[in-house]
């Protein structure tokens, strides 16, 4: 059989690799097999728990990650360092969990997944400083129920790590008890936001909670909680051992934002994959790493970060990948992991791709998210059938606009409706050969209204 | 029992809990703070030796959790990979997210389709497989991409379904 069971793949082979450059993946081995404990430790792996447990105060530690400005890698771009010296924490309050995320359903992203099947001992290094610096008695690695080799990793990793002393009471001999469980999901896209995860840990269903309180006042079972992405959690230990400075000056003159990134490309490309390099590397470069386009392919539009990104030109493909750059661009990083389109490609069935994917990962729980979106999927889908009427481009205009930031209950539908207001702002022209036009005598139907008031024929 | 449960078909069908899946749900109940967050997992547990969740497990699930059959039913009728229907010995997963579909999700699916006889929410008659659509699986470097069973495979080029599907008797 030539189908390929899938392995993730890292595009920097061990000898380009260095820890000073290579915060994340430096530990990777070029054979893709998962780095056990033996092998982690001899790397000087869990030497940083023993460099900061009972020798550095947890305010140090926090004050340390705020200088270094390690910014939110699931998206949302909100400073490590800020979030944990919000946490609530204290002599006579309960001590709390950390949890981490890796739900990554993001529609294009694939970085977390390297982490987790590949180097598991570098997250519970980092959540154990993470639970250190919040004051947490608790982890859990909330992992999406399909990344079964990652559940394997994590479940062996946790195992090691336990036996060893780097989890349980008093580790390494500083008094501070700390232990991860791992957490397996049962699917839904939603699961990802972060109140919505804490609702599902709990075993209740997945709709988010609402802000304020936030988790770091209460979060899991009423208690402080801290809500971090896989890869920005495994920026921990580096930035502890190396300090802010370095970890600012490793974007060097690209970015504002310290650090490396794990970028991706995926799409009609010759070589996709994922790479680790300085924050703001522009897409242009990630482009020529990928070999280009496939033959007979020219580029015609980009996601930056994933679905919930808007979308971008071939003229922005300079912009450094950094968070406020492509903000200013009109779309945000997201996950940095970039889907790229060839000019083929229709993007009124794109975009419907994407918004049925939204429709139905909809928790369900606020009206313009639960509503519009399938009014939107159905819009969509009469105009790439050519049925669409005059009036459909700006209705869906509206609807996104009715989605937008502070108009639902969390950033879900806000995330559907950035691709879909980009698309049609860029693209405007290919929603217009959607509608069809009548001959001058043609009578051209209205469609009936649907019993929730909204214009749209029934069997669509 | 529980004045909800009503909501089944019926009250437990006569479903007894392995008491190896019972012994591994109460293992799973003392890594939390409270018993219903080992709902998903303790549902998960019954699906791995049933294949699905049949409504006597939800009412012998909230009994070994002490929590409502609504409760259990509430969550189990949220999640996705959680099957409160039969379904055949293989469970088919296709990614149908943004990149597979740039990279060739419409004619993968049309292949399982016609080569099965079935569509997306459909079991073959002879309770071999089932086909369902899921949410990116994090392998768009290799789309199009899907899962049967644990096992992930991309890219799943046309030519190769009928292989890649003899290997799951
Ligand atoms: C619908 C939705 C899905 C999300 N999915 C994920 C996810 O899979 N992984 C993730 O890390 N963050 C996800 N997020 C962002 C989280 O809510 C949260 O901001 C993040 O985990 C915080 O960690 P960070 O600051 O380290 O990025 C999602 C947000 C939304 C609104
Ligand atoms: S925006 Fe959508 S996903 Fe978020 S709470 Fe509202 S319905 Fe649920
Ligand atoms: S879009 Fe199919 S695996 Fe990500």
């Amino acid at each position: 059989m030539t189908v390929n069971r899938y392995r993730c793949q890292l595009h920097h082979s061990a000898h380009e690799r260095r820890l000073e450059t290579h915060p994340l993946t430096w530990w990777l081995r070029d054979d893709g097999e998962c780095v056990g404990l033996g092998e982690y430790v001899a790397k000087d792996g869990y030497a940083v728990v023993r460099q900061v447990l009972g020798h550095q105060g947890p305010d140090e530690v926090i004050e340390t990650l705020k200088a270094a400005n390690i910014r939110g890698r699931g998206g949302g771009g909100f400073s490590a360092g800020v979030k944990w010296s919000l946490t609530l924490k204290g002599e006579n309050l309960p001590r709390g969990y950390l949890l981490c995320n890796a739900d990554e359903m993001e529609p294009g992203t694939f970085k977390d997944r390297l982490l987790l099947e590949q180097v598991p001992h570098l997250l519970l290094e980092s959540m154990i400083l993470g639970g250190y610096a919040n004051d947490s008695f608790y982890g859990y690695i909330f992992l999406r129920g399909e990344y079964v080799e990652a559940a394997r990793a994590i479940s062996r990793a946790i195992e090691e790590a336990r036996a060893a002393g780097w989890l349980g009471r008093d580790i390494a001999g500083s008094g501070f008890d700390f232990d991860i469980a791992l957490h397996t999901g049962a699917g839904r896209y939603i699961c990802g936001e972060e109140t919505a995860l804490i609702n599902s840990l709990e075993g209740q269903r997945a709709n988010p909670r609402a802000k304020p309180p936030f988790p770091g006042q209460s979060g899991a079972w009423g208690k402080p909680s801290v809500v971090n992405n896989v890869e920005t959690l495994c920026n921990v230990p580096a930035v502890l051992r190396f300090g802010a400075d370095w970890y600012q000056q490793l974007s060097g003159e690209r970015s504002d934002d310290g650090g490396t990134k794990l970028y991706g490309v995926s799409g009609k490309v010759r070589r996709t994959g994922l790479w680790e390099l300085p924050m703001g590397t522009p897409a242009g470069e990630l482009l020529d790493r990928a070999g280009g386009m496939h033959d007979g392919c020219t580029l015609k539009t980009w996601l930056p970060g994933g679905g919930s990104t808007g979308f971008l030109l071939p003229e922005h493909l300079d912009l450094a990948l950094d968070f406020n750059t492509v903000a200013q661009a009109g779309s945000r990083l997201g996950t940095g992991i970039l889907t790229l389109v060839a000019d083929d490609q229709s993007m009124v069935s794109l975009v419907r791709n994407l918004e049925e994917f939204f429709a139905r990962e909809s928790c369900g729980w606020c009206t313009p998210c639960r509503d519009g979106l399938p009014w939107a999927v159905k819009l969509l889908r009469a105009l790439e059938r050519g049925e669409g009427i005059p009036g459909d481009i700006e209705l869906l205009e509206e609807l996104a606009e009715d989605q937008g930031p502070g108009k639902t209950f969390c950033a879900h539908a806000p995330g559907a409706a950035m691709p879909l207001a980009s698309a049609i702002e860029y693209f405007r022209d290919e929603f217009e050969r959607g509608i069809a036009h009548p001959g001058k005598d043609d009578v051209m139907p209205e469609r009936p209204l649907s019993a929730n008031g909204e214009r749209g024929d029934a069997e669509r | 029992m529980n004045g909800n449960s009503h909501l089944l078909a019926s009250d437990g069908d006569g479903f007894v809990l392995d008491p190896e899946d019972r012994r591994t749900i109460e293992q799973e109940r003392d890594h939390y703070e409270q018993p219903q967050a080992a709902c998903i997992e303790a549902l998960k547990i019954v699906q791995r030796r049933h294949g699905w969740v049949p409504d006597g497990a939800i009412v012998a699930i909230a009994e070994a959790l002490g929590i409502g059959p609504a409760e259990v039913e509430g969550v189990a009728t949220f999640y996705s990979l959680v099957f409160r229907q039969p379904v055949g010995r293989h469970v088919i997963l296709v990614c149908d997210s943004s990149s597979c579909f740039l990279t060739g999700y419409d004619a993968l699916r049309e292949a399982l389709s016609s080569r099965l006889g079935i569509g997306f929410g459909q079991t073959t008659s002879d309770g071999r497989f089932t086909l369902l659509p899921v949410c990116c699986l994090g392998a768009c470097d290799s789309g199009p991409v899907l899962m049967i069973d644990d096992d992930t495979y991309g890219p799943v080029a046309v030519e190769d379904v009928a292989d890649l599907l003899e290997s799951y008797p």
